[in-house]
């Protein structure tokens, strides 16, 4: 069925309460108004309100709430509309939940999903716009999946609501209106950190994740590359395998994060790699991200921040040309030495 | 550059034209609810993509404040925020451009709609996040008792935010530490799509003073005299260093939460009981009564507000966007550190 990735959230949701009674969601607007995003409409009608609950303005009070409630039998969804505001939330998340395991010496399980709408390129400025993925990656005990699809998300979300450990979900806000088919079921849970092949190819390796995916296949495409683009799907564990038997195979790896340079997701891709298949590679590893700048406002602006079709195009001709590593845009212009 | 795009004033000259007098603070009232209604049609058109939060119905809070404070205090306030720039004194140039993403914006086109700053007038830069301003107010409080300055520092945000830690955490700060500060919670009824009563145990919300042993104080804010007043007098506590205050606006929010919101969700004849006691009226009414202005005055500052900021629009439509140089600058420090 074709539907919006709203709603293949919204069907993957109700999904995992209609076979889960201990399923309960929590999260600003989410019951009445079926979500700022409308990722739950329709679900205080089905489940009721002791099952979708509207919280306060208190991302630490609920999303702590959430973390208490799934020690003790529960598997709570928060939604965290903008993921900025898991700011004032993250003790709850990265030195409570991530620890809790840990801490108990394995007495206690936190199943526990924060689902948080993440990115750029609707224009809502600096302070909603960012990805910030890394406040989260680097915390062992959690894990960490960003969706890029209708399908993706709807097999992410289930399998993360079924996983035993707190789920970091991402959801890309610009993809929330995208449309393509969906396979429901339970057939599509899943195991976390297992990445998705969206292309196969031959001339090199793209990892990409959110928003990048759909970025990179149109790049690709442009730019006239035969490239294997993996959606990452999960970054906390991510899937080595699949990443390093493809540079097995190509040679050459391209990561493009929604991120800025410096700090960003795909280091860590591209150390690995690095440290693991040295001898694999024919050229330099190249990363493509956004300039490190907060996000800007104006559509003008925020187009060219994002890593766009245009630039993959440029860089990955460039790159497969010279087999050097082409200056980033804001570079080659002269907008940073 | 066309001359609808330079301002006559500054924001300091138009933050003293308001102490002149009732007629220029209904002046001010009207064109924030003048621009408000511009600033709907743009994004309601897709003339301007991202989202906007209005103040209409809240006019008579950010003037009150504006005249009660001296242009070196300082206020924190949120993404609803033209309304209190505008009372501050910055420019319909400087608001309009940057809500319009053009670099004749307060922050050269950057930040938007949310992200409102002039510190010539004392407005840091608006908070998008609920809450985040609370904290920062009080630090600007305790930088001016430290360096031992007689500013304060006001804090405004909505109901819905004194649900949030920082809310919290900075009146207690404050209330041990006597700092100048005054925080002033704008209880428009709702926050986002919620009903206050969905989301809050009381609907008195200065009544969470008495937690902190500082003054509550609740104030008709569709009143901007009453409003002036009571800001007045809480800053004068503070300058006395007696320490902060609490006041409770009561107001509504007669526009949605944001740009797609059309509040369905509100219970039906609200909204026109609220409009009965709609600032601009109540003002305009008694500055008739009182024969300050006559009704044919009160057309035509509105006829004539209408015409300029329509003016005004037009010139920054003409405008193209910003330099890609922009996102750029003012990251870090350009001054060379040692
Ligand atoms: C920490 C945080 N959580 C949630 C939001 C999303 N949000 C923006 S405004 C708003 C409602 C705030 O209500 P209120 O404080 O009453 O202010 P009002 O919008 O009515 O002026 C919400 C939930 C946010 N910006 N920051
Ligand atoms: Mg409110």
């Amino acid at each position: 069925m074709k539907m919006r990735m709203r709603e293949a959230i919204v069907s993957a949701l109700a999904d995992e309460m209609r076979s889960d009674p201990t399923v309960i969601l929590l999260g600003e607007d989410i019951a009445g108004a079926g979500g700022p995003f409308k990722t739950s409409d329709g679900l205080l009608d089905e489940f009721g309100p002791m099952r979708v609950r509207d919280t306060p303005i208190s991302e630490m009070g609920f999303t702590g709430a959430a973390v208490g409630a799934s020690a003790l039998g529960l598997r709570p969804v928060v939604e965290i509309m903008f993921m900025e505001f898991l700011g004032v939330a993250l003790d709850q998340l990265v030195t409570e939940a991530a620890k809790f395991r840990y801490l108990s010496a394995g007495q206690i399980s936190c199943p526990l999903v924060v689902r948080a709408s993440i990115g750029a390129g609707l224009g809502f400025g600096s302070q909603h716009s960012q990805t910030l993925e890394n406040w989260v990656t680097s915390t062992p005990g959690l894990k960490v999946v960003t969706v890029s699809s209708p399908q993706s998300a709807y097999d992410l979300m289930r399998s993360a609501i079924r996983d035993p450990d707190p789920v970091i979900v991402l959801e890309p806000r610009v993809l929330y209106a995208d449309r393509s088919e969906v396979e429901t079921g339970d057939h599509r849970i899943g195991k976390l950190g297992v990445a998705h092949l969206a292309q196969i190819g031959e001339d090199l390796t793209i990892v990409a994740m959110g928003q990048t995916v759909n970025i990179a296949v149109r790049g690709t495409q442009q730019a006239g590359v035969s490239a294997d683009i993996i959606d990452l799907r999960t970054l906390a564990p991510w899937d080595r395998e699949t990443v390093f038997n493809s540079v097995k195979k190509t040679g050459r790896l391209v990561v493009i994060e929604e991120a800025p340079e410096s700090g960003g997701w795909g280091s860590q891709i591209v150390s690995a790699v690095t440290e693991n298949q040295f001898r694999d590679l024919k050229s330099p590893t190249v990363r493509i991200t956004t300039p490190n700048v907060p996000v800007p406002y104006g559509k003008k602006l925020e187009s060219k921040f994002l890593p766009s079709p245009d630039e993959v195009a440029h860089t990955l001709s460039e790159f497969l040309e010279t087999g050097n590593v082409p200056a980033p845009w804001w570079v080659r212009e002269g907008y940073v030495q | 550059m066309s001359t609808v795009l330079k301002s006559t004033e500054t924001a300091i000259q138009r933050r003293e034209a308001l102490a002149r007098g009732a007629k220029q603070q209904f002046e001010r009232m009207i064109e924030i609810r003048t621009i408000e209604a511009v600033v709907n049609d743009l994004f309601a058109a897709g003339s301007i993509h991202g989202t906007t939060h209005l103040c209409v119905g809240q006019e008579a809070l950010d003037v009150g404040i504006a005249l009660a404070l001296r242009p070196t205090d300082m206020v924190t306030a949120t993404y609803r925020s033209h309304g209190i720039a505008l009372a501050l004194g910055m420019t319909p140039l400087e608001v309009m451009g940057e809500i319009m993403g053009k670099d004749v914006g307060c922050t050269d086109g950057v930040g938007g709609s949310m992200h409102l700053c002039d510190m010539s007038v004392g407005l840091l830069p608006t908070f998008a996040i609920v809450g985040a301003g609370y904290p920062v107010a009080a630090g600007a409080a305790l930088a001016f008792q430290t360096l031992g300055q007689d500013s304060v520092a006001l804090a405004m945000a909505g109901d819905g935010s004194t649900n949030i830690g920082a809310f919290h955490e900075s009146l207690n700060l404050a209330a041990i530490w006597k700092l100048p500060v005054i925080f002033v919670v704008d209880n428009n009824v709702y926050g986002e799509y919620s009903r206050i009563d969905t989301t809050t145990p009381i609907e008195d919300l200065y009544l969470r003073a008495a937690s902190f042993d500082i003054p509550g104080i609740v104030v008709d804010g569709m009143d901007v005299t009453a409003v002036e007043a009571v800001v007045r007098q809480a800053a004068d506590r503070a300058r006395r260093c007696e320490g902060p205050t609490l006041i409770e606006a009561k107001t509504y929010r007669f526009s949605g939460h944001s740009r797609a919101d059309q509040a369905p969700y509100r219970p039906v004849g609200e909204l026109e009981s609220w409009q009965q006691r709609d600032p601009i009226k109540l003002m305009s009414e008694k500055l008739v009564n009182e024969g300050v202005l006559t009704s044919d005055q009160v057309l035509q500052i509105t006829e004539s507000t209408r015409e300029s900021i329509s003016e005004l629009v037009a010139g920054l439509e003409a405008l193209p966007e910003p330099e890609y140089s922009a996102m750029f600058n003012n990251v870090w420090t350009t001054e060379k550190v040692t």
